[in-house]
C-alpha cells in the first residue's frame, strides 16, 4: 500500500490513521498524449461530462513530437479538429496551403505538376502546423474542458504500462503517480507507443512498416515568404519532391509555408534507408542545395531546428481492431498514418480516430456496457470509411501487387526503357498532372523505387525543364544542427543488446543524428582492437538521441522513452 | 486547513554578492536581502500541505520593508493568499526571544488562528535555530522539528510527521501530533505529489494565483507595534536578553600562499606530502 503522496511511511506500509488512501486513484477516462488524436479523444469526452484525465510525456504538449506537416479537415470525416476546438486555425496553425505542387527531379532538370486538384479533394481545409504551438493550444483547451469533468491535464507526466488486474486491464502506470485505474484508457502516445506495445498490439519488428521523416525548420521572414511564393499572409504553397534527388532511397520531399517560418523535409521508407545505408542528414542536404530551392530559401539560411521521426505506414499497420479491454489506441500508435504518393495524412485520423474512441465509450457507457466501447470503435472506424482510407481495398488489391520484387523490377526497367520514355513524353505533361491528381490512381501506388524514384527521374529527364539558380545555401552540419537541440536525458533509455556492426550497424547510418566518420552522434562505428584481434563494434551514447525510434527497428537495441519532461524538447515540432 | 509559513530577509552571502568593510565586518546596506534559503524548505512543506489539503497559507516575517520583496518571492512561490510583514524601529535588533514574541503575537492577531505553522531551520545570519522552537512555545503549540516529510489528516486533527534526527548515525523517527501544531521543516524535506489530483490541485493554485503576485501589494499587511499592542520593553533591543560581547571576523585567507609542486610520479615528494597531511587526517 502506498501512503498519500509516499511522504509519512514505516516499513513501507502506513497504519492507517493519516494519509492511508488506496493503492491507486480512479479516473472514469484516461488519455495518454495530447497530440490531436489525445485531444480530440479528451475533448469529446470532457463534452460527454466523462471525467477525465490527459496524461503528456513532454514538459509541454507538442514537444515531444515532429509533424511534416499539413493538417487536414476533411469534408467526409465526422470530426475535424476546428470542429472540436473552435478557433483552431486562427490560434494553432500556420497558413493554409492554397496551392500544391509535385516537382520531378533528375540532376537540375525539372518537371513540375500542380496536383492542387488531388489534395483539394475531399478536403475541407489543410493548414501548415509546427507541432508545439499546435499542441500546446490544444492542451490548453483540452486542460479547461476537461477539468471541468473533474479531471485535467498533467505534462511530464509518463505512462510506462498498463496496469492490470488479473491480466485483465485496468488502468496505467506511471514513472511519477501512483497507480491510476479508469474505465476507458485511451492510447495516444504515438508512434513509439508504450502501450500499444505492452497490449501486444504493435511491435518493432520490420522496417518496411515504417517510414522516417527527418525536418528542418528554416528562418523566413513573413514578408520574404509572401515574396518568393507569391502569397498573401493568409495563403501558402506546398511542394512535394522526388527523382534523382535521394540517392535512389524510396521517398521524397516536401517545402510547407508556415507564418514566418518554412517546413523543409524528407520523408523514406525506412527499409529503403536501412538497405541503402543512407544517411538521413545528408539526403536532407541534397534536398535543400538543388537549384530549385534558392528561389525559396535564398541566401540567408537559418536553421530554427532540426528533427526527426517515425511514422507507421497504414497501408501495412493501421491496426483492424485497435483495442484490447478498456484499452482504445488511436493515431500514430494505431498505426494510422496514410502515406500514399504525394498524400501524406495522419494528423486528421488521429483526430477522427481519437473523437471515435470517446464516443464509442460514451454509446456503450449510456448502454450500461462500457466494457464494449472497444469493439464499438472498431465498428465505428470501418462505418465512417477511416479504415478505407489508412488500408484502402485498390492497394490491397492491386497496389501491393506492384511490389512482388520480379515485378517491381520489371516496371523499373520498362519505365526507363526507350518505351516507357516514349510513353511519358506521349502523354505529356498535361495527361501525366491528371494521373497525380487522381486520388484512386494514388490509393493504390506501390511501395516501390517506381514512383518514388524511377519514374519522377524519367520524368524530369524527358519532360522537365533546366533550373540555372545558384543555390549557395550551406546547411548546418550535423554536429552544430544536434547542438541546438535541447535534451535532459537522465539515465539512458537505450541499451544495445548487440553492439556487433553485423548486429547494429545500421543504426550508425539510419539514426538521423548518427553518421559514418562522426563520432558525436547516438551510435558510433567503431573498431576495437583487443590481443591482435580487431572487432568491429556499435557504440552507443544516448545523449543527443531524437528519440524517433529508428534504432529500435532497425538495429538490435531495447528502447524505451526517457521518463517524463526528459529527452529531447522540441520547440519548433 | 489555515497555514501560517514564517520567513525572514537575509543577506545575500552567495559569492560576489556579499560585501564587507576594511575591518571585515559585514555591510548590509551593500549586500542584497534574499529570502533565508532554509526558509524555502519550510515553503514547500507548506505548499505541499496545501495542494493535498486546501485551505488558505500566510507569510509573516519581521523586519524593515526591505522584506517586502523576500515576501513577495514568498508568495509567488508558494502561492499565498496574503503576506504580513511586522514592521518598526522599536522591533529593531531584536534577539530571537523578542523575535518570536513578536511573531508569536502577529500570528495571534490574525482573524482565524492558523492549524499550521511553518518555520525554516535556522538562518543563514544568525544561525541559532531558536526563533521557530521559541515561536511554538509563545504560541504553546506542539512543536515538531527537523521535518523531512509530512501528512495532515484533517479528519483527525492530526499531524503525522518523519523528522530527521542525528546522533552518532542519522535516524528517521515518524511522530504524531494534534493539531494545530509548529513544524520545522528540515532541509532535507522533499515533497512528493504521487496523485494526479495533487498535480492538478498545484495546477489549479498556480492558475488562480497568478493574478494575486503581480498584485502583490493588494495582499501585503504591515503591522507595527501599536498595531500589535506590544510594549517596546519587551521587544527588539530593548527586549532582547541576548548580549553579544563581542564579534570576531573571519581572518582572510592571504591572497597569495606559498604552494609546492609535487610530481605524483615523484615517489619521495608524494611521501612528503602524505606525511604533512597525516596529521590532519588523525585530527591532530
Amino acid at each position: 500500500m502506498t501512503d498519500d503522496g509516499g511522504a509519512v511511511e514505516e516499513d513501507g506500509a502506513t497504519d492507517g490513521r493519516v494519509g492511508a488512501t488506496d493503492d491507486s486513484e480512479h479516473y472514469e477516462a484516461v488519455v495518454v498524449g495530447c497530440g490531436p488524436g489525445g485531444a480530440a479523444a479528451a475533448a469529446t469526452l470532457a463534452n460527454n461530462g466523462v471525467e477525465t484525465l490527459v496524461l503528456e510525456r513532454g514538459v509541454d504538449a507538442g514537444s515531444k513530437n515532429v509533424s511534416g506537416g499539413l493538417i487536414y479537415a476533411e469534408e467526409s470525416a465526422p470530426y475535424t479538429i476546428d470542429g472540436l476546438f473552435p478557433g483552431f486555425r486562427e490560434e494553432a496553425t500556420e497558413r493554409p496551403a492554397t496551392e500544391n505542387y509535385i516537382h520531378n527531379v533528375a540532376g537540375d532538370r525539372v518537371a513540375t505538376f500542380d496536383i492542387s486538384e488531388l489534395h483539394h479533394h475531399d478536403t475541407e481545409w489543410a493548414d501548415s502546423v509546427l507541432r508545439r504551438k499546435m499542441d500546446s493550444w490544444l492542451a490548453e483547451r483540452v486542460h479547461e474542458m476537461t477539468r471541468e469533468t473533474g479531471g485535467g491535464l498533467l505534462t511530464e507526466v509518463r505512462v510506462t504500462g498498463l496496469l492490470r488486474d488479473g491480466g485483465e486491464i485496468v488502468g496505467v502506470e506511471t514513472a511519477e503517480l501512483d497507480p491510476i485505474t479508469a474505465d476507458l484508457i485511451v492510447a495516444a502516445d504515438g508512434v513509439n507507443s508504450e502501450l500499444a506495445r505492452d497490449a501486444g498490439l504493435m511491435d518493432w519488428e520490420e522496417p518496411e512498416e515504417w517510414y522516417q521523416g527527418v525536418k528542418a525548420v528554416v528562418d523566413v521572414e513573413p514578408d520574404a515568404i509572401n515574396e518568393r511564393f507569391g502569397v498573401d499572409d493568409d495563403e501558402g504553397v506546398a511542394h512535394l519532391f522526388s527523382g534523382d534527388l535521394f540517392d535512389g532511397v524510396r521517398g521524397g520531399g516536401f517545402l510547407y509555408t508556415n507564418r514566418d517560418s518554412l517546413s523543409v523535409g524528407t520523408v523514406f521508407h525506412l527499409d529503403s534507408i536501412a538497405a541503402e545505408r543512407a544517411e538521413p542528414h545528408e539526403l536532407l542536404d541534397n534536398l535543400l542545395t538543388h537549384p530549385l530551392m534558392a528561389r525559396w530559401l535564398g541566401d540567408d539560411y537559418r536553421e530554427r531546428e532540426y528533427s526527426a521521426k517515425l511514422v507507421p505506414d497504414s497501408k501495412k499497420v493501421a491496426l483492424e481492431s485497435p483495442h484490447e479491454g478498456r484499452l482504445l489506441v488511436v493515431g500514430d500508435a494505431a498505426g494510422q498514418m496514410q502515406a500514399q504518393g504525394p498524400i501524406i495524412k495522419g494528423m486528421n485520423h488521429a483526430v477522427t480516430a481519437g473523437a471515435l474512441a470517446a464516443e464509442a465509450f460514451v454509446d456503450a457507457r449510456s448502454r450500461g456496457r462500457p466494457e464494449r466501447a472497444g469493439q464499438l470503435y472498431e465498428e465505428k472506424l470501418h462505418g465512417e470509411g477511416v479504415m478505407e482510407k489508412l488500408r484502402p481495398s485498390a492497394y490491397r488489391n492491386l497496389g501491393s501487387l506492384g511490389e512482388v520484387e520480379p515485378l517491381a523490377d520489371w516496371s523499373d526497367r520498362l519505365v526507363e526503357s526507350s518505351l516507357g520514355r516514349y510513353a511519358v513524353r506521349a502523354l505529356g505533361s498535361g495527361v501525366l498532372e491528371r494521373l497525380y491528381s487522381s486520388p484512386r490512381l494514388v490509393s493504390m501506388i506501390p511501395d516501390t523505387r517506381t514512383p518514388y524514384v524511377t519514374l519522377p527521374t524519367v520524368i524530369a529527364e524527358e519532360l522537365g525543364e533546366r533550373v540555372t539558380d545558384r543555390n549557395e545555401v550551406e546547411p548546418p552540419e550535423l554536429d552544430d544542427r544536434i547542438g541546438e537541440l535541447t535534451y535532459d536525458v537522465g539515465d539512458p533509455h537505450i541499451e544495445l543488446v548487440d553492439n556487433s556492426y553485423a548486429a547494429s550497424g545500421t543504426a550508425v547510418t539510419a539514426c538521423p543524428v548518427s553518421a559514418e566518420d562522426f563520432g558525436g552522434g547516438c551510435y558510433r562505428d567503431e573498431r576495437v582492437k583487443t590481443n591482435g584481434h580487431e572487432e568491429h563494434v556499435v557504440s552507443l551514447d544516448t545523449q543527443p538521441c531524437v528519440e524517433c525510434g529508428t534504432c529500435a527497428v532497425v538495429a538490435e537495441t531495447d528502447w524505451e522513452h526517457p521518463d517524463g519532461g526528459k529527452g529531447v524538447e522540441f520547440r519548433e515540432g | 486547513m489555515r497555514t501560517v509559513v514564517l520567513t525572514k530577509g537575509v543577506p545575500d552571502f552567495r559569492e560576489g554578492q556579499v560585501s564587507f568593510d576594511e575591518d571585515g565586518h559585514l555591510e548590509r546596506g551593500k549586500t542584497p536581502t534574499v529570502m533565508n534559503p532554509n526558509d524555502k524548505h519550510a515553503l514547500r512543506a507548506a505548499l505541499q500541505t496545501r495542494v493535498r489539503n486546501g485551505g488558505t497559507v500566510s507569510l509573516m516575517s519581521m523586519g524593515p520593508p526591505g522584506y517586502e520583496e523576500v515576501l513577495q518571492e514568498g508568495m509567488t512561490d508558494v502561492y499565498a493568499d496574503d503576506c504580513y510583514l511586522l514592521s518598526d524601529r522599536e522591533m529593531g535588533a531584536a534577539d530571537t526571544w523578542a523575535t518570536a514574541m513578536t511573531v508569536a503575537t502577529g500570528i495571534q492577531n490574525l482573524e482565524e488562528s492558523p492549524d499550521l505553522v511553518f518555520a525554516g531551520f535556522k538562518t543563514a545570519d544568525g544561525e541559532t535555530g531558536h526563533t521557530g522552537p521559541q515561536t511554538a512555545w509563545c504560541l504553546g503549540m506542539p512543536l515538531v522539528t527537523h521535518v523531512v516529510a509530512l501528512d495532515v489528516d484533517e479528519e483527525a486533527g492530526t499531524l503525522r510527521a518523519k523528522r530527521l534526527v542525528e546522533g552518532d548515525v542519522e535516524e528517521i523517527e515518524t511522530v504524531e501530533t494534534e493539531l494545530p501544531a509548529f513544524v520545522v521543516a528540515d532541509p532535507e524535506f522533499e515533497p512528493t505529489y504521487r496523485k494526479a489530483a495533487h498535480r492538478l490541485a498545484w495546477k489549479d493554485l498556480r492558475e488562480e494565483t497568478r493574478e494575486r503576485a503581480e498584485s502583490f501589494e493588494d495582499h501585503l499587511t504591515v503591522w507595527d507595534h501599536a498595531d500589535l499592542n506590544l510594549d517596546p520593553d519587551y521587544i527588539g533591543l530593548d527586549g532582547s536578553p541576548t548580549i553579544v560581547a563581542g564579534v570576531d571576523p573571519i581572518p582572510r585567507a592571504p591572497s597569495e600562499r606559498e604552494a609546492t609542486v609535487v610530481d605524483p610520479d615523484d615517489e619521495s615528494g608524494m611521501e612528503q606530502v602524505f606525511d604533512e597531511l597525516a596529521p590532519y587526517a588523525a585530527g591532530d
